[in-house]
């Protein structure tokens, strides 16, 4: 029954330790991460615990990290490296994309690349440019990647054990902002799969769907809506690729609305093909087109205008206005 | 104490700063070799001392000299104007420079205005000698823009977050200058961590190829964040030019006038179409990496303490009070200076207005796109909601 409350970035390091300790093929790698323990300190410890061995400080090169890391993979281990921020990952899309994506199927199978990358992402911690970012859609697109985002400490700490345990390539979106949200770890639970949506909250009128940060701004819509007598049901995806659309057919074939939440861009972003297939399973289900709610096709703007610019609560609650005005 | 040797190859010596032929005053020593501290090429000794080079020698008015302390002085003092400002919460960040004037005021001063300069984020003292205004330098840090300034107006670019990428764009550009006979060069300046990018190295491999007039000017200032340089490489820094074929060379960072002779001969070299040149300017990063750097989590107090001994600012002015080549009301007048210079600073910042919401919208391309102006009718009726419903 040990369950402890913890925020995000620790259960995150509570998984890392637990994966270093159970498996000693696992390795921690990318900038910072030993003595300093991270620019967030979510590799806190770990050095000290586990030594240079495991727990490795590598050059100032992403492409350098993530190519090494399929390298150390192909030898048997099992690399977990953090990519410091998320504007900072593209040096190494390359190495993600042509190579760490595809060798699995280039080796018919034979070849197996359990790296996990973690990226702390999305914005509203008032940084400098390229450190807001919301790229996933950039890596779901990509087959041969798995691409997931926890909003909580306990998946956030049980997501970790999945990635790592896995064999697929996955990127670990990490909600940077929440990083200090505290919730309760079962550290005795049997998590739910890795790919599995979640009903956050229940409703009968329309569903929410996001992942990562902006399930929390789901959950505050929710409970706003609730006081004007509108019962919203939240799904939290967890996972950006695979989909878990089976949750969410069956959440809006209850509610027969949807709205899509995410910090990126709407254009062509994860909304888009959420919408695709939900309007496909559910067309006579539907009483409104599913909407979507996000970024703008812009840059992310400088950090005094990114309140404007990220999806908050009267965003939100004004496009379930919308669907529900059908 | 002090240390003298030629690095790596030996530029050529034809024009300008190079040369032994430059006069010495009598206060001038040659200096000693000591094999056990780094090689790098130095003028000016911690202690004050003026001392000789074989091939980097400058001759330096009084009034010169007193303009490079002044540079490195008001530097010193807008940078923790931006600091202090920062703590009060009116800056979201700041990317110190404290320890770093000598390399960014003697590189800086060693341009000419057609040059043009490719910054990381921390050449705040180089921008200060291409004259941009330096409140236009704390926009991006108080998140109101990307940048601020007009790139072509001082022909000094924009600050690059990601690391090592203006490496690339210095040699692209430089190769621009080549195609165009002009005789201008182009100073691309970054830090020990980033010459672990490939960017780096395809930087230096394309500016040997096509022989670009760029002085490649790496201020190691010994750490990239928590990380001290034998985590990115394991010979001199300045050594990596030669395996490209291009010359490097070390010198002391915290020496204005190595730095000021050092760079000058690049740039010339550059012009002269001799190619690529780097520079490692061996100095040392006083402070946090950021304000949301916390050093001591992996760094020692007595290595700062020892770099202290070897601060920039002072020697120049030891040497200039002990040869008299300023006198106490120099010194007042630049303290004064200072004075003014942070009070600008402050009222500056604290003035400066948050961007316009639409701003989101500006300025994303720039012929226009349907799909822009689409979102920003929407955010604009939006916005008009909110008006509408608050009268
Ligand atoms: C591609 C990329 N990766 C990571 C970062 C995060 N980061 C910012 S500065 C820095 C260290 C830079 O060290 P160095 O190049 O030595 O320059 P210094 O800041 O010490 O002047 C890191 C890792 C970044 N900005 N860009």
């Amino acid at each position: 029954m040990a369950v402890k409350k913890l925020p995000i970035a620790k259960a995150i390091n509570e998984s890392l330790r637990t994966a270093l300790e159970n498996d000693p093929k696992v390795l921690i790698m990318g900038e910072d991460v030993g003595q300093l323990g991270g620019v967030f300190r979510v590799t806190d410890g770990l050095f000290k615990d586990f030594g240079e061995g495991r727990v490795i400080d590598t050059p100032l090169a992403e492409s350098g990290i993530v190519g090494t890391a399929i390298g150390l993979a192909l030898r048997g281990y099992r690399p977990v490296v953090e990519i410091q921020f998320d504007g900072f990952v593209f040096p190494a899309y390359d190495q993600i994309v042509t190579q760490l994506a595809k060798m699995h199927a280039r080796s018919l199978g034979k070849i197996k690349l359990p790296v996990v990358i973690r990226i702390p992402y999305g914005g509203g911690i008032g940084a400098v440019e390229h450190h807001s970012e919301s790229p996933e859609a950039l890596f779901a697109h990509v087959a041969g990647l798995k691409v997931v985002s926890p909003s909580n400490a306990s998946d956030a700490y049980w997501m970790m054990q999945q990635a790592i345990q896995g064999d697929d390539p996955v990127i670990y979106f990490e909600p940077k902002r929440r990083y200090w949200d505290k919730s309760d770890v079962d550290f005795d639970a049997i998590p739910a799969p890795l790919h599995k949506a979640r009903v956050a909250r229940e409703g009968t009128d329309l569903t929410l769907a996001a992942y990562g940060p902006m399930v929390k701004v789901c959950l505050e819509a929710a409970a706003a809506a609730a006081e004007e007598g509108r019962s919203v049901e939240v799904v939290d995806l967890r996972s950006m690729s695979p989909i878990d659309f089976d949750a969410l057919q069956t959440s809006v074939e209850k509610t027969r609305r949807l709205v899509v939440v995410h910090e990126a861009p709407v254009f062509y972003g994860a909304g888009a093909e959420i919408a695709a297939r939900i309007t496909e399973r559910c067309f006579y289900h539907l009483e409104a087109p599913v909407l979507r709610v996000g970024g703008y096709h812009a840059p992310y703007p400088p950090a005094r205008l990114e309140e404007e610019y990220l999806p908050g609560l009267d965003r939100v609650l004004d496009a379930v206005d919308r669907s529900l005005a059908y | 104490m002090t240390v003298d040797s030629t690095a790596a190859r030996k530029p050529r010596r034809s024009s300008g700063a190079s040369g032994a032929a430059a006069k010495r005053a009598g206060t001038k020593k040659a200096a000693t070799k000591a094999p056990d501290e780094p090689q790098l090429v130095q003028l000016l000794t911690p202690e004050g001392e003026r001392v000789t080079h074989p091939d980097y020698e400058i001759d330096l008015s009084a009034d010169e000299l007193r303009g490079l302390y002044r540079d490195m002085v008001l530097t010193r003092r807008f940078d923790a104007e931006a600091t202090s400002l920062q703590r009060q919460g009116e800056l979201g960040l700041w990317a110190s420079l404290l320890g770093q004037e000598a390399a960014q005021i003697g590189s800086g001063r060693a341009l000419r205005d057609d040059d043009y300069v490719f910054p990381t984020y921390r050449e705040h003292g180089v921008a200060w000698c291409r004259g941009v205004d330096p409140t236009n330098l704390l926009g991006m840090f108080r998140g109101v823009n990307h940048g601020g300034w007009d790139p072509n107006s001082n022909n000094f670019h924009l600050y690059t977050i990601v690391i090592g990428s203006q490496t690339l764009h210095a040699t692209g550009y430089a190769m621009g200058v080549a195609k165009d006979g002009a005789d201008s060069a182009v100073i691309a300046y970054f830090g020990d961590g980033a010459s672990s990018q490939g960017d780096v190295a395809e930087s230096f491999t394309f500016s040997a190829v096509y022989n670009a007039p760029v002085v490649f000017f790496c201020q190691n200032n010994q750490w990239a964040i928590s990380e001290p340089t034998e985590k990115q490489m394991r010979v001199p820094l300045y050594q990596r030019a030669q395996g490209f074929g291009f010359p490097g060379v070390r010198v002391d960072g915290n020496d204005v006038l190595a730095c000021l002779a050092v760079t000058k001969a690049a740039l010339e070299r550059a012009r002269r179409g001799e190619g690529p040149t780097l520079v490692e300017a061996f100095t040392y990063r006083m402070g946090a990496h950021t304000t949301t750097d916390d050093p001591t989590r992996y760094r020692a107090d007595e290595e700062r303490e020892a770099w202290e001994a070897k601060d920039p600012i002072l020697r120049v002015r030891t040497y200039m009070e002990k040869e008299g080549l300023a006198d106490a009301a120099f010194f007042e007048e630049i303290e004064a200076e200072s004075e003014a210079l942070g009070k600008r600073v402050r009222e500056a910042v604290r003035s400066m207005p948050d961007p316009d919401t639409m701003a989101i919208f500006e300025n994303v391309y720039a012929d226009g796109h349907a799909l822009v102006d689409e979102e920003r009718a929407q955010f604009a009726a939006y916005q008009a909601s909110f008006a509408e419903e608050g009268k």
